[in-house]
């Protein structure tokens, strides 16, 4: 199962605005992170539990849009997890589908196009960002993924 | 030894590893994001990198043996090297993929083959190297000195 949870300790100063109320009352800003890379997904998830986030983790963009509950055969309810999510943050390069194809799935979701999708790429190529930020994206971070990096996700999260 | 000694010890051949390009500032973010709550985080990651790269070299060795060879396939599994060893501050290896993914765009056989090699070099002196700084933490958190730098 690629879908997997962290629990994590928050931080006593939370740097994060407000995130939504979770089920269990956890108000931790929610983030979903997408790496089909096992190191980068590992570190990700550190730097955000750090944060005082609490992260789910997704290898590819199947199992990101089954947690966000946008699979085609599944039913589009608001009381889903995806609703909770406050921002998405996935790789570019991924097998199957890529950043961009996962961008515009989660762009094209009328309960969740409003969600910050953040696009994370080793490559630095000036048409790729450009088409990930047309499409809706809100950043585009190069990797490795620094402290420096998740200080400028925090502005946003809603 | 006492811990002292030792701190020194592991400072120098930290340094050293900086220095001689094995490791470059992304391990330092590494170790900055360990704390009490993930006490053994490098450790565990760098774990992780080692097992990931033992799998993704045996992958190399295979398809770069391969009649028909799959150079989409090759350069998937170098991408996934070079990112890997990125994210960790492996410097060197990185650098060796980066030129590995140049022999993959030019269907370099020949090249390609001497890249895995060297690639493999690398590893196993990044993975040696590693190992003693690792081990130098344990004695120094054995010998009462506080967790590492």
């Amino acid at each position: 199962m690629s879908v997997g949870g962290s629990s994590s300790s928050s931080s006593s100063s939370s740097k994060w605005s407000r995130s939504k109320m979770d089920n269990d009352g956890d108000q931790r800003p929610h983030i979903l992170a997408v790496d089909d890379n096992l190191i980068d997904r590992k570190l990700v998830e550190k730097l955000l539990v750090n944060s005082s986030c609490k992260v789910t983790t997704a290898e590819n963009g199947h199992r990101a849009l089954e947690f966000l509950g946008l699979r085609d055969d599944q039913t589009n309810s608001s009381v889903n997890i995806g609703s909770k999510v406050s921002m998405i943050i996935t790789d570019y390069c991924m097998p199957g589908m890529t950043g961009y194809e996962l961008l515009k799935k989660i762009k094209g979701s009328s309960i969740l196009k409003e969600v910050p999708v953040v696009i994370m790429s080793s490559e630095n190529v000036p048409t790729r960002i450009n088409k990930c930020l047309e499409e809706g994206a809100q950043m585009f971070i190069l990797k490795p993924l620094k402290q420096s990096d998740v200080k400028k996700l925090q502005c946003l999260i809603y | 030894m006492d811990a002292v000694h030792l701190k020194r010890q592991l400072i120098t051949f930290t340094e050293q590893l900086f220095r001689e390009g094995f490791l470059d500032e992304q391990f330092n973010q590494l170790q900055q994001l360990q704390d009490e709550n993930n006490p053994n985080f490098v450790v565990e990651v760098v774990s992780l990198f080692f097992q990931d790269t033992e799998r993704l070299l045996d992958e190399l060795s295979k398809a770069l043996d391969q009649a028909n060879l799959d150079f989409k396939k090759v350069d998937g599994h170098v991408h996934q090297l070079k990112g890997s060893s990125s994210s960790i501050g492996a410097q060197r290896v990185q650098r060796t993929c980066i030129i590995f993914r140049n022999y993959c765009n030019e269907k370099n056989v020949q090249a390609c083959l001497k890249c895995l090699q060297v690639v493999k070099h690398e590893f196993a002196l990044l993975k040696s190297k590693m190992e003693t700084l690792f081990n130098l933490e344990q004695q120094i958190l054995a010998a009462g000195g506080p967790p590492s730098i």
